[in-house]
């Protein structure tokens, strides 16, 4: 069976652009809710989905994601629910990819194989496991591999070469570049700095690249998209869901607002470029 | 699993930080570098006598080691037990055993060239040692504590920032230790080039439980050629307090290849460990990964970490060091527990009979000590780590015993 990531980033590399993915937290501000975020996302541009499934201590986030999971939390936000809306969401869309993003001990309390069959019954293509580095990803990695699911292995500013052939290695979909030291949403990434690690990365990897943690502005999110294959955007959709909250806007049309400006920022990156 | 060997050939932990299915370094790839560069900076160390010799030159010098053997005469007629005695580390500088564990880092920050110190702190004595140690050696220490630690432990907050440290309020979560901690990761990760890191319990990823235990097993080795050179013999059984675990595994570990000394751990059961309002982790939580550890961890089935409750700051942890874990499910060390209101009884009662005011954190050891005595029986020793002294929590005390100060 073909990937979905990887037909996904085929297509996008035929046509010559970069892929915009976009993260929301699953259960944020409420499951329902969250469920509409997530199915309208495709149409608003998004390429790729990310879904945080909410921990209680997510030691790698900036505020905006350590509060999107407080509400999921709040909210009876559970595992189990993250694979359910995921399935949901497969009823009606077969081909856009969705990647989970989260912290290990939710996924060690499900327990692995039993996680992996259902996530990967549920239509779930990749997973991010930030608190787990390849040295202690080998049962996930087997389970994973097992069920066709990608374990999307992150690299840092931090990961030098030697160190980035352990990274790559028995990963696939892409990899994920942290291109920043620091939380999600913190810093701004700098698209000179990450040009020369996004070519390092595809280099020791064959994957494509995509680049997170320091992308707000639709500016920037076109940027980076002209050095990598993809930019992720997560805290700044995040924050519309709190800034709808706090005035009693509607969530789902702030979020779809955001991601169709960041998406046609990102789509538009390269062909802007060469004109 | 393997069983433990519980000869002298215990070498826990392995080379990836394993203390049997527990440990490791569970770290966003960003600290990976970091935390593997610690680790090779650590082995130089431990394997160069000239660092040994400046830790131990402090170790006298400033801290005021070694700390004395105590004969406890009338809490051990009080119980009718065998012999107890107290290892008072709550006599060194700042008043519990965290700044052995300080000293020791801030000498291995120094060796490794960085410039900037971060702490997490619970009750605040981790956050007075580092802050300490900080002001000695004139480097800036920025100390993560929970917003309601803050509020509880007003003396420690002050005395911190005596010594020239920035104290950070935490307010994600329950506002306590384990927020703290997530912060101060937050700090690490986003400080990448300069800063050290200085964990304050025997937990975190490989190095920090192996290098924690090393720095506070001077803790037991003084306590076992102290005990041999007053009796000749060594004790029957060796008790200490447990949060992350610092002081006990410091007081264990030096006697994990004796195999006819009892080791005994004693968590916080807060309210009772029937309720969710507890710090136990060993006895009402299991296996999981937080900060950088695999390790027992109280959760709910989700997976997402509870918050501890302990009427001490300091132990209110919802995790517990590795090698603890390890210990537990081989059998080599036993663990139980002491309530809030045990340990305030056994904190009034050492206060009369020794004119010793422990700290709350220590006291849940002492409220187990007369039934560990009476176990052992007369004539028997028994070793229990007074990692503490009282002096920070007599406002809570007091509160608790309806007495407004």
């Amino acid at each position: 069976m073909t990937n979905r990531l990887d037909t996904r980033f085929a297509a996008l590399r035929h046509e010559g652009r970069a892929a915009f993915v976009a993260y929301v937290m699953a259960g944020d501000p409420d499951p329902e809710t969250s469920f509409e975020i997530v199915r309208g996302l495709p149409a608003a541009g998004a390429d790729v989905i990310e879904l945080g499934f909410p921990f209680s201590d997510p030691m790698a986030e900036g505020v905006p994601i350590q509060k999107a999971s407080i509400r999921a939390l709040k909210a009876g936000m559970t595992l189990a629910k993250v694979l359910g809306l995921v399935r949901r969401f497969r009823e009606d869309d077969r081909d856009t990819p969705i990647v989970l993003m989260g912290y290990l001990n939710v996924i060690l309390a499900r327990g692995l194989a039993r996680f992996a069959d259902e996530a990967a019954d549920a239509g779930v293509d990749g997973l991010i496991i930030v608190d787990c580095p390849p040295e202690e990803a080998g049962d996930l990695t087997d389970e994973l591999e097992r069920v066709g699911v990608s374990l999307i292995r992150l690299a840092a500013p931090t990961t030098d070469d030697a160190r980035l052939q352990t990274v790559v290695k028995r990963t696939s979909g892409f990899v994920y570049y942290v291109s920043v030291a620091g939380v999600t949403g913190a810093k701004a990434a700098s698209a000179e700095a990450v040009a020369p690690a996004v070519a390092r990365i595809r280099e020791a990897s064959g994957l494509p690249v995509a680049v997170g943690f320091g992308i707000r502005t639709p500016a920037l999110a076109a940027e980076i998209a002209r050095v990598a294959d993809a930019a992720v955007v997560g805290s700044a959709l995040v924050d519309e869901i709190a800034a709808a909250l706090d005035v009693n806007a509607d969530p789902v049309s702030k979020v779809m607002q955001k991601a169709t400006a960041l998406a046609e920022a990102v789509h538009s990156a390269r062909s802007g470029a060469e004109a | 699993m393997t069983a433990l060997n519980p000869s002298n050939t215990y070498a826990w932990p392995d080379a990836e930080g394993r203390f049997g299915d527990y440990g490791g370094r569970y770290v966003a790839e960003t600290l990976m570098p970091l935390v593997l560069e610690l680790q090779e900076a650590y082995a130089a160390a431990k394997a160069d006598p000239s660092f040994q010799a400046e830790l131990d030159d402090f170790l006298e010098h400033y801290v005021g080691r070694p700390s004395p053997l105590y004969f406890a005469e009338r809490l051990t007629a009080h119980h009718g037990g065998a012999n107890i005695w107290f290892k008072r580390d709550e006599l060194n500088h700042t008043g519990a055993h965290k700044i052995n564990n300080c000293m020791g880092q801030i000498l291995l920050a120094r060796r490794m060239g960085r410039t900037r110190i971060i702490a997490e702190t619970g009750a605040g004595q981790h956050g007075v040692a580092s802050a300490t140690v900080c002001a000695r050696f004139g480097l800036p220490c920025t100390v993560y504590m929970g917003a309601t630690d803050v509020a509880r432990q007003a003396p420690n907050v002050f005395r911190m920032k005596l010594l020239g440290a920035e104290v950070f309020p935490v307010t994600s979560g329950r506002a306590t230790l384990k927020d703290a901690m997530n912060e101060a990761m937050r700090d690490w990760v986003t400080n990448v080039a300069d800063t050290y890191y200085i964990i304050g319990t025997a937990a975190g990823p490989h190095p920090y439980p192996e290098m924690v235990r090393d720095f506070q097993s001077v803790i037991g080795r003084e306590a076992k050629a102290q005990l041999h050179a007053r009796i000749g013999k060594l004790p029957d059984a060796v008790v200490a307090a447990i949060g992350g675990g610092s002081n006990a595994i410091g007081l264990f570990h030096p006697f994990i290849g004796d195999e006819t000394v009892r080791l005994i751990g004693v968590e916080a059961a807060g309210r009772g460990l029937d309720g969710p309002d507890h710090a136990a982790s060993l006895q009402g939580g299991r296996p999981g990964v937080l900060h950088g550890n695999k390790t027992y961890l109280l959760q709910d089935d989700d997976g997402q970490i509870l918050e501890g409750h302990s009427i001490s700051a300091g132990l209110d942890y919802p995790g517990i060091g590795p090698e603890h874990a390890w210990l537990h499910d081989t059998g080599r060390a036993e663990y139980r527990s002491a309530t809030d209101q045990e340990a305030l009884e056994a904190f009034q009662l050492c206060s009369k009979l020794e004119g010793i005011i422990p700290a709350l954190e220590p006291s849940h050891a002492l409220a187990r000590i007369g039934e560990i005595a009476r176990e052992v029986g007369k004539g028997g020793n028994v070793v229990m780590n007074l990692c503490g002294r009282g002096d920070k929590d007599i406002f809570a005390v007091a509160e608790h015993l309806g007495v407004k100060l």
